[in-house]
């Protein structure tokens, strides 16, 4: 496996996390929030915090696509599935994610729903093909990253004359989450910890590149390294994030240069654009409504818009009141401070959506990380 | 379609199962002599009761039950037939015992060809010869097109374990040795890798394999000293070493970087997001196994050709919140948890 045992090797990682160790003050705490989900289960599969001093904390921020999609999308779906000439299209982890009153699209499929599971958007492409009576929706969901395959599949249903094939569109958007999490007023006065730096998306940034994020790191004060998945990126991350704290500086710095430029990949960014546009505001779960921060179908292309072609309407479903999903988001707690976690709200049984996808902050934790919860009676 | 047509002999490379094949009529038996009886052929079968006397050793009997619903049928390395063949083995061979006798029911879909059923009886009946053990009754149904998935197959097996052998997974102590006898996930990527939307490339095959000789060399090489033994089927290592954890009452600390998996398996499971250890297989073993005997249990896993890749993955551990626990790679730690539903691919 070439592609990634180079960064995962044992010893360069301990040099790593010596350096962080020998660079950290003992005078100050480094709290940094990892964006995104990959970089959670990366940190919580390989046990990176174990290698970590005390005071350098890490917060699971809110980059995890099924965490953050509202209840009231999952709504909308069933919704629309419930017609009974639709065929759902669907990413496979979205399927257990809540909605409302316990509903679920696996559960939905259960019913009788014809809800399917798709690994790309060209299964629901053949799908549409092979079903020209059905109503193909593709449940479009995702950051940057996947949203320039549900653009090329919109241009190969045009290109096709699908007529049968559309997508109901739940992109999102990575910078304007970051803006939201430092920006909202109701975030910033609701106890949200403080946080000293961001390690960027890798997956995201391949596609945005590492431009958008500098007016971030500028207005905010905030230093933000885009790192990739593995361990090894991870913690040359965090050195770096600990170098530019140390330093006093905000920039935004490239660990995943590998992959990722200032400028991005021109070619997807064109294709999302010609076929999407922003909304005014899209509802994230654990952040309330943001603006400018999702993407709809352009009206040239309203006859691949499910929502506009079945006139499904945006509900809003408040979230249970119990759960602190909002506040772990946001890195001012962490999972085991919700009275909800391990008790009612399992992997088994998501009440909140940190605990829906297994990037979720309080999937994570509960997968790989209860055990620090104490510790272990040693007996060997 | 008159019962003058079903004095041919069955079509076997063009025709296919119709539910007069069920019907317990005329068809239904040329169907089982023509196809299951050449396939298994034994002594028992051709008596052609409802049910077979046989001759059992002294000892305690050993019976499970097993249901195979795979798809697809035919993968590398065996197919649903094989896999029922050696799955219901491998149970029996679990609890220390000598696999003697299986059943077969059979679950068939309207239209099913003729050609993929021989196929499939005959790799059940190569199966269960290469394990000296004989399919000596059972039964056929066909149902309506749409209500089954081409073909289900439950088999039952009955064995003897010797006296004095108690494997059970309430049995584990702690500072027991986590034996496995090889490579994890060959059979779940394997199976993933020819899914309709999911094809891709790969040189790892199934796994399937019948176990029970390697037991046998195991059982003598280490007695009543190894405690348990499981195959980690669905839910894969992770799910076994849960399930005896929590009805032993202890944790277990596993070493993350002595578990042998495949470079293969290990990029596939990476590509799509999954972990080799809750991955299925068909052809493993855990065993734990008393400290004192453990080397000597490795030694012969390694020394037969189904256990050479076997390896000392960890230990258990007194933790009375039963958690099984893994040394990464890097020197952290982390919980190895069961798979919470399917194990399903991430979005991104």
């Amino acid at each position: 496996m070439k592609f990634a045992d180079e960064f995962r090797n044992k010893a360069i990682a301990q040099g790593i996390a010596r350096a962080i160790g020998g660079e950290v003050s003992s005078q100050r705490a480094y709290r940094f929030m990892e964006f995104c989900g990959g970089h959670t289960h990366a940190i919580s599969r390989y046990g990176l915090e174990d290698l970590l001093p005390a005071n350098v904390r890490m917060i699971h921020g809110p980059g995890c696509p099924v965490c953050v999609l509202p209840a009231s999308r999952i709504d909308m779906a069933i919704r629309l599935v419930d017609r009974p000439e639709v065929t759902l299209c669907v990413y496979g982890d979205l399927m257990r994610a809540p909605g409302s009153q316990g509903q679920s699209l696996l559960r939905a499929k259960a019913l009788g729903a014809d809800i399917r599971m798709v690994y790309s958007t060209l299964d629901a492409i053949r799908l549409a093909e092979q079903a020209p009576s059905r109503e193909v929706v593709f449940f479009a969901i995702g950051f940057e990253t996947t949203t320039p395959p549900t653009a090329v599949m919109i241009r190969i249903a045009e290109k096709k004359r699908l007529k049968g094939l559309s997508v109901f569109c739940n992109h999102v958007l990575t910078p304007s989450a970051m803006h939201s999490i430092l920006e909202n007023p109701k975030i910033r006065d609701t106890g949200g910890v403080p946080i000293d730096g961001f390690i960027g998306p890798a997956h995201v940034s391949t596609i945005i590149g590492t431009q958008p994020y500098e007016p971030l790191a500028e207005q905010f004060g905030k230093p933000i390294v885009i790192a990739g998945f593995e361990p090894l990126d991870v913690l040359q991350a965090i050195l770096m994030l600990v170098r530019q704290v140390n330093e006093d500086r905000n920039e935004v710095e490239n660990q995943y240069s590998r992959v990722v430029t200032r400028e991005g990949n021109r070619r997807a960014k064109d294709e999302v654009s010609q076929i999407f546009e922003l909304r005014a505001q899209f509802e994230w779960r654990g952040l309330g409504l943001v603006p400018n921060s999702g993407l709809k179908l352009k009206p040239a292309y309203a006859q691949f818009d499910a929502e506009t072609r079945f006139a499904i309407h945006d509900l809003r479903v408040a979230d249970n009141p119990a759960c602190e999903c909002c506040a772990i988001l946001r890195g001012a707690k962490r999972a085991v401070d919700c009275k909800l976690f391990g008790t009612v709200c399992t992997p088994e049984t998501p009440i909140g959506s940190c605990m829906v996808s297994s990037e979720g902050a309080c999937a994570a934790y509960w997968t790989y990380g209860r055990v620090r919860d104490e510790p272990l009676r040693r007996t060997s | 379609m008159s019962a003058k047509g079903y004095q041919r002999k069955l079509d076997l490379e063009n025709g296919r199962v119709d539910l007069s094949h069920g019907s317990g009529g005329r068809a239904m038996a040329q169907l089982i002599s023509g196809l299951f009886h050449q396939a298994f052929g034994n002594e028992w079968l051709a008596r052609c009761n409802d049910q077979s006397a046989f001759e059992v050793a002294a000892g305690r009997m050993v019976m499970t039950t097993d249901g195979y619903v795979v798809s697809p049928l035919f993968f590398p390395g065996g197919n649903i037939g094989s896999l029922a063949v050696h799955g219901t083995i491998n149970d029996v061979a679990m609890s220390g015992a000598r696999p003697l006798y299986l059943s077969a029911s059979f679950i068939i879909e309207e239209g099913f060809p003729f050609s993929d059923l021989k196929v499939i009886a005959d790799s059940m009946g190569s199966a269960a010869r290469s394990a000296g053990v004989h399919i000596i009754t059972g039964d056929t149904k066909v149902v309506e097109r749409g209500k089954a998935d081409g073909l289900f197959i439950s088999t039952t097996g009955i064995g003897i374990v010797a006296d004095g052998l108690d494997l059970s997974a309430d049995k584990a102590r702690v500072g027991d040795r986590v034996l496995v006898s090889g490579s994890l996930g060959d059979h779940g990527v394997t199976i993933m890798s020819k899914r309709q939307n999911l094809a891709f490339q790969t040189e790892v095959g199934s796994d399937s394999a019948a176990l029970h000789n390697l037991v046998a060399v195991m059982v003598a090489a280490g007695g009543s000293g190894i405690r348990v033994m499981r195959d980690p089927t669905r839910g894969g290592l992770a799910a076994t070493l849960n399930e005896i954890a929590h009805q032993s009452e202890l944790g277990f600390r596993l070493h993350e970087a002595s578990i042998p998996v495949k470079p293969a398996v290990a990029a596939t499971c990476e590509l799509l997001g999954l972990d080799p250890i809750h991955v299925a297989n068909e052809g493993k073993l855990v065993a734990i196994v008393a400290p004192d005997l453990a080397d000597a249990v490795l030694a012969a896993m390694k020394a037969h050709p189904l256990g050479s890749d076997a390896a000392d993955i960890g230990e258990a551990v007194a933790d009375n919140r039963k958690f099984v626990q893994m040394a990464t790679g890097f020197g952290g730690r982390r919980i190895v948890d069961w798979l919470w539903g399917e194990q399903l691919p991430r979005i991104c």
